[in-house]
């Protein structure tokens, strides 16, 4: 094993999948030249050239859709988004293009892409800037979504989502760049669509993914001084959902709590909840709770952040909900 | 229709023909002071970690909304992108507010709320700083359909970097402006650098003024260093569109001197580039005209520097005596509807 920054690990996913398939190519703003607005591309104008890491003007929608006519002829684009915020210029080509492409043309036209970059609150940016848009991309069909948590994962993931021969949305965070992890010394991959289950337990079966995931590690350790064990199931893959472990996961502790940055509604915590009403009924023994963002736009102001976004003593009080002990 | 005519910038746009006095020069110069110095001290401040998140400085900029302001009057219209602490105060709103919001303080122009990247000021025809890059192009045309709808003379001075350019919606808001002869003057501030991406790195277009022609829009590339050649400008697009005769683009050439954010080092760029540029230095050149003219003694200008300098310390003074928005601040400002059933669980 060997310690390395989150970017780190995005970085050598791209560099050991660029340098064997040669219909690999990274574009976005600031990727070359600048070595990235986060650095993840740091050394790899050097290594590739211009001919495969590519900058573009800022035209999300132009560069999106050019990615995605390049899938469509043979090649393999991972395109950066500075942010994820700004992908929202960009939309119409991942989820009307891209998505959609296979379905629409009866299978003849596929589209092996991966739409990366930071999403959710970075720190007090204010609204368009902190919007996590986990749960906007996981409603479309068509779509993969993957939001890794740790530099391990990362790289996995990102090596099976540029293998991946479907559009596959890959989430990151500004917060989590520098972080650091273990990472295998060789080659590895990780599968999208399965879970992980980071903490065993056995009161209470904590779901969340990304980096919010942190306040859930953070609650467990408090409440474990409590006598509460907590079991941590991280998704890492919000589209596919990994729902036979988050089952498995409950029929063993009866009681559910999900964390996530999004907004409540049609979230993916509200989409787990459904389908654990549905299939796990008989098991819960109590309804199961969320943690969300506030159901309002991000702030700038730190108080107002504060009062908004997840953190570790609300996912300690949706757990004391569901185990019905006193806050 | 008046015939588009290109010009192209120095012989053409650095000589004026208006003849500017005393006060206008002192105008200028005490508004691009304020500007700087404001500015540096939120430079300052951003290093001691009082004001947060991303944090644009228009430092070398300043002309551009110092000649605005002499051209337009106070009930036109402004609105522009994130780099945005120069415009509201062309605009007349008080630097208290303006630090306090980038304290994120409850008395800031945007309740806290918005911090450097979303200055407002509703009062002063300010429609705000936006944080997507060329998000703010059809917004400028849509509040200038909105005047010549109601029928009033109003214009909107649209405000957006060199980057901004190359969005999408640049050109389709370009069209319908042209389409309605929409009383909007596009104002390109081209420091030459989009991050750390240059001008040439962007197109094969690299005179931006050239983008309008295609619309048929009057274009015009100006010098953006001077406030004579800057005003002479938008007084021009300003006449036109007050006439209802439609919208123009100004592509004002700029430098921003110092990073593109407070965490660039700018390293893309030589300190020779940015020196030549300070020779330029706007707030300079006013004063020399100043003190050529005789429109102001040494001692007169020394009070004006401790005057601005006190309104700057009093700024910060009030941003921090202010309090942080209250946590039940959240739920408000999100629908004008007053009993909203936010999802709470
Ligand atoms: C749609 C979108 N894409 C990317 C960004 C990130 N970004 C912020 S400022 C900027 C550069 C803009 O440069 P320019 O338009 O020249 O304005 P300047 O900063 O020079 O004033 C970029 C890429 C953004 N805010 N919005
Ligand atoms: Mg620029």
């Amino acid at each position: 094993m060997k310690t390395v920054q989150f970017r780190e690990a995005l970085r050598e996913a791209l560099n050991e999948e660029m340098r064997r398939d040669e219909s690999i190519f990274l574009m976005g703003e600031e990727v070359a030249e600048y070595n990235g607005a986060y650095k993840v591309s740091q050394g790899m104008l050097a290594e590739f050239g211009p001919k495969r890491v590519i900058d573009t003007p800022i035209a999300e929608l132009g560069f999106a859709g050019i990615a995605v006519g390049a899938a469509m002829n043979g090649l393999r684009p991972v395109v950066e988004f500075m942010t994820f915020n700004f992908s929202l210029v960009a939309i119409d080509q991942v989820i009307n293009s891209a998505a959609k492409m296979m379905s629409m043309s009866g299978g003849q036209f596929t589209v092996p892409i991966v739409f990366r970059g930071p999403t959710g609150s970075a720190g007090m940016l204010s609204s368009q800037h902190s919007q996590a848009f986990e749960n906007w991309y996981a409603n479309c069909p068509g779509l993969k979504v993957v939001v890794p948590s740790n530099p391990c994962d990362a790289k996995g993931l990102l090596k099976s989502a540029i293998r991946d021969n479907d559009p596959v949305i890959f989430m990151e965070s500004e917060q989590m760049y520098g972080e650091k992890g273990e990472i295998p010394e060789g080659e590895y991959l990780i599968p999208i669509g399965v879970a992980d289950i980071k903490r065993a337990g056995t009161d209470v079966t904590i779901v969340s993914f990304g980096k919010i995931i942190k306040t859930a590690f953070a609650a467990a350790e408090e409440l474990q001084k409590e006598g509460i064990s907590c079991e941590i199931i991280d998704l890492r893959t919000v589209r596919p959902i990994d729902y036979k472990c988050i089952i498995e996961s409950v029929k063993k502790t009866n009681r559910l709590v999900v964390v996530e940055e999004a907004w409540p509604l049609a979230s993916i915590s509200s989409e787990i909840a459904f389908n654990v009403q549905k299939n796990a009924f008989d098991y819960l023994d109590a309804p199961v709770t969320r943690v969300t963002c506030a159901d309002v736009p991000l702030p700038y102001a730190p108080t107002l952040i504060e009062a908004s976004l997840p953190n570790a003593a609300r996912v300690i009080n949706a757990v004391k909900e569901v185990m019905y002990v006193s806050k | 229709m008046e015939k588009t005519v290109a010009k192209k910038t120095k012989e053409a746009t650095t000589k004026t023909t208006t003849a500017f006095g005393k006060d206008t020069y002192m105008y200028w110069y005490e508004l691009m002071l304020l500007m700087r110095k404001f500015e540096e001290k939120t430079g300052q401040l951003y290093v001691q970690q009082k004001i947060r998140g991303f944090c644009h400085l228009y430092i070398g900029q300043e002309a551009l909304v110092a000649g605005a302001e002499t051209a337009t009057r106070k009930d036109d219209r402004v609105i522009t992108a994130y780099r945005d602490h120069a415009h509201p105060i062309g605009r007349g709103l008080g630097i208290n507010s303006i630090m306090a919001e980038l304290y994120a303080k409850s008395t800031g122009c945007s309740k806290g709320k918005g911090g450097s990247m979303h200055m407002f000021s509703k009062e002063f025809n300010f429609f705000g700083g936006h944080g997507i890059v060329g998000g703010q192009i059809p917004l400028g045309a849509g509040i200038a359909f909105a005047d010549k709808y109601n029928g009033n003379d109003r214009v909107t001075l649209c405000y957006m970097g060199d980057g901004a350019v190359r969005q999408g919606a640049l050109h389709e808001a370009f069209n319908m402006a042209m389409l309605w002869k929409l009383p909007v003057i596009f104002i390109i501030e081209n420091n030459n650098y989009a991050m750390g991406t240059s001008v040439e790195r962007t197109s094969n277009v690299h005179d931006l003024y050239k983008i309008g022609l295609g619309y048929e829009m009057p274009s015009y590339q100006v010098d953006g260093m001077n406030c004579e050649t800057v005003h002479e400008a938008v007084s021009v697009a300003v006449a036109r569109a007050r006439k209802g005769d439609g919208p123009s683009l100004l592509e004002m050439k700029t430098y921003r001197y110092k990073g593109h954010s407070m965490s660039d080092a700018a390293t893309y760029r030589t300190k020779a580039e940015v020196e030549e540029f300070k020779h330029k230095d706007p707030i300079e050149s006013v004063l020399a005209t100043i003190k050529k003219n005789k429109y102001a003694t040494d001692k007169e200008l020394e009070a004006i520097e401790e005057k601005i300098k006190a309104q700057v310390e009093e700024s910060v003074k009030f941003a921090e005596e202010s309090p942080y928005p209250d946590p039940s601040e959240l739920y408000k400002d999100v629908y004008v509807q007053e009993d909203y059933p936010y999802i709470k669980d």
